[in-house]
């Protein structure tokens, strides 16, 4: 279905949310735009999924999105899972927009949990999908009480929880959802991506935008920002390290999914970027097991 | 015995009051506290002396009357001028408070080095190594083992968990504590061990202590001075020994004869 072809509800004219919720939103991200990593309640409203699914995500897109753009839908770094799959559909079928699993045609890229390996661009916003927007709620229940920590750049209880991590496993234990600091203000979650994406949040061409559609927040990263992870002194940040390079395109440095191959202990690690992984595998890369088990390339994202 | 003291007060109350409504907090307290003082407030349940703590701590607000403070820097403020920022700075910094009960006092969830490195952290420690060395330092002046540093206060006793309170109070070398019953939980001979370890620590730090105590044996031990409450006003005041040797009030000659002979 076209845009054309969708009905012409009063108040509606593109994708999915009426104009005067588009508008709303748009505020929202503006403002939060203009305090980087500061949390900007919105109305959320119901989408036609449930909550946990990216509903907040799903209406900073539809808030941004224009005929023109191009949309690409990450779920844990692959766009054929379901949840990536459903939202693509959503708004091809809404908005009528292109679509591609290609992160380079991309100019909207909405996500869970991966911010592509590739070098996003000036021309691309990144869109997160986020469960809990808020970094101190689990050392802080009241909502009253974290604001005002927020409000105070009252932060070492956040030190609190790292330091809690490194006393129980001898290391910060948090491999994902790792607080950054943005723009030497905000402490910020930047939902749950691996801490070995936090590096990319960090001075990155693209706007990143983040919503959270059951706690009703948008927060921002503008583009070129200031993004640091917390740490200590003497235990520095560390992204994660694999022994190992991709077993499908041998690409090193990048983030891998461990996949089991049978019952007897057999596993591969693959790149979790399903894109990236299959254009360095058209540009000629061949990792240990490419070739071997052809059912497998699948699992690395060939759709 | 203390450090070189100020002879100016670092906390006075003037006409302070409360009032709940119409209800009666407390009214028309006045007094001054000094450098490395005690002073115990006194009265039965109801009197009052745990709404004026919150007044002076600036958990509540007072409906009548200021609360000067001397703060590091020598300037005496209002505490209810100051900013959200600057009292919790100070709360953080030159104030503690322990409580009665240690999991209001306690992050529960927080093993032991955790809830003595807080303070630190929430003025800028960013060192994992000497964060841990201080509070290891500390529970051992509270006489907890350092081996215990990594449990959680679940599983500490009462009367570990008051000694865990003041560790994490005293970490960032406080001028003022407030001391809500802080052994009312406790069982006698835990009791005599928390106040012989307050006792020593205040007169080592020169610490300024309020501390509201239902308990007369607690007031003649640990301070120096004492404020006798009762229906939300000051009825005495006055040495410690002299008060509960002498009273002059009826009311106070009652509270210090219903005490068992110790």
């Amino acid at each position: 279905m076209s845009a054309v072809a969708a009905p012409q509800a009063n108040g509606y004219n593109f994708a999915y949310l009426d104009e005067q919720t588009k508008r709303m939103i748009r505020r929202a991200i503006l403002k939060g735009i203009a305090i980087p990593g500061y949390q900007v309640p919105f109305s959320s409203r119901e989408m036609p999924m449930p909550y946990g699914w990216g509903t907040g995500g799903v209406q900073v897109t539809a808030a941004i999105i224009g005929p023109d753009d191009v949309l690409k839908v990450i779920d844990q770094g692959s766009d054929d899972t379901t949840n990536a799959v459903s939202i693509r559909k959503f708004f091809a079928k809404t908005a009528g927009v292109a679509t591609t699993t290609e992160t380079r045609d991309a100019t909207i890229i909405q996500t869970r949990h991966r911010i592509p390996e590739r070098q996003l661009t000036e021309k691309q916003t990144i869109v997160f999908q986020v469960p809990i927007p808020e970094p101190l709620r689990f050392l802080e229940p009241r909502e009253t009480e974290t604001r005002k920590l927020h409000a105070l750049a009252d932060y070492g209880l956040m030190h609190v929880k790292l330091y809690e991590d490194i006393s129980r496993h001898g290391h910060i234990a948090t491999t994902y959802d790792y607080p950054v600091e943005v723009a030497d203000r905000y402490v910020m979650n930047p939902s749950p991506t691996p801490k070995f994406d936090n590096p990319k949040m960090h001075m990155s061409p693209a706007l990143q935008l983040f919503g959270a559609g059951r706690e009703k927040r948008i927060y921002a990263v503008p583009p070129f920002t200031k993004v640091r992870s917390l740490d200590f002194e003497d235990h520095p940040f560390e992204v994660q390290r694999f022994d190992k390079p991709c077993a499908l395109c041998a690409a090193t440095n990048v983030y891998l999914d461990e996949v089991v191959l049978d019952d007897r202990g057999g596993r591969m690690f693959v790149c979790s970027d399903s894109d990236y992984c299959e254009e360095r595998r058209a540009d000629g890369h061949r990792g240990e097991l490419s070739g071997e088990a052809p059912g497998l390339h699948a699992i690395g994202g060939a759709s | 015995m203390m450090a070189k003291l100020n002879d100016k007060p670092l906390l006075s109350a003037r006409n302070l009051g409360k009032h709940y409504g119409q209800r009666l907090g407390c009214r028309d307290v006045n007094f001054d506290l000094y450098e490395g003082e005690v002073l115990a407030v006194v009265g039965e349940s109801g009197s009052g002396k745990s709404t004026l703590l919150s007044l002076l701590a600036t958990e509540l607000r007072p409906t009548a009357g200021a609360v000067n403070y001397r703060m590091r820097d020598g300037q005496t403020r209002n505490l209810f001028d100051l900013t959200e920022a600057e009292r919790r700075f100070l709360l953080r910094t030159d104030w503690g408070f322990v409580r009665q009960d240690a999991r209001d006092g306690l992050r529960m969830g927080v093993s032991a080095g955790g809830n003595v490195g807080e303070r630190l952290m929430a003025v800028g420690g960013r060192h994992y190594g000497r964060i841990r060395d201080t509070a290891s330092d500390w529970l051992n002046r509270v006489e907890i083992e350092p081996e215990r540093i990594d449990d959680l206060p679940k599983s500490f006793s009462g009367g570990m968990r008051q000694r865990l309170q003041i560790a994490r109070n005293l970490v960032t070398h406080p001028r003022l504590v407030f001391m809500d019953e802080p052994t009312s939980s406790l069982d006698v001979s835990v009791q005599a061990r928390l106040l012989d370890l307050i006792r020593g620590l205040v007169s080592e730090l020169g610490l300024a202590v309020i501390i509201v105590t239902h308990d007369l044996a607690v007031a003649r031990l640990l301070s120096h001075r004492i404020m006798v409450m009762r229906q939300g006003r000051v009825i005495e005041t006055g040495l410690t020994d002299q008060v509960l040797d002498d009273p002059r009030e009826a009311y106070t000659q009652l509270l210090v004869s219903s005490v068992l002979a110790a």
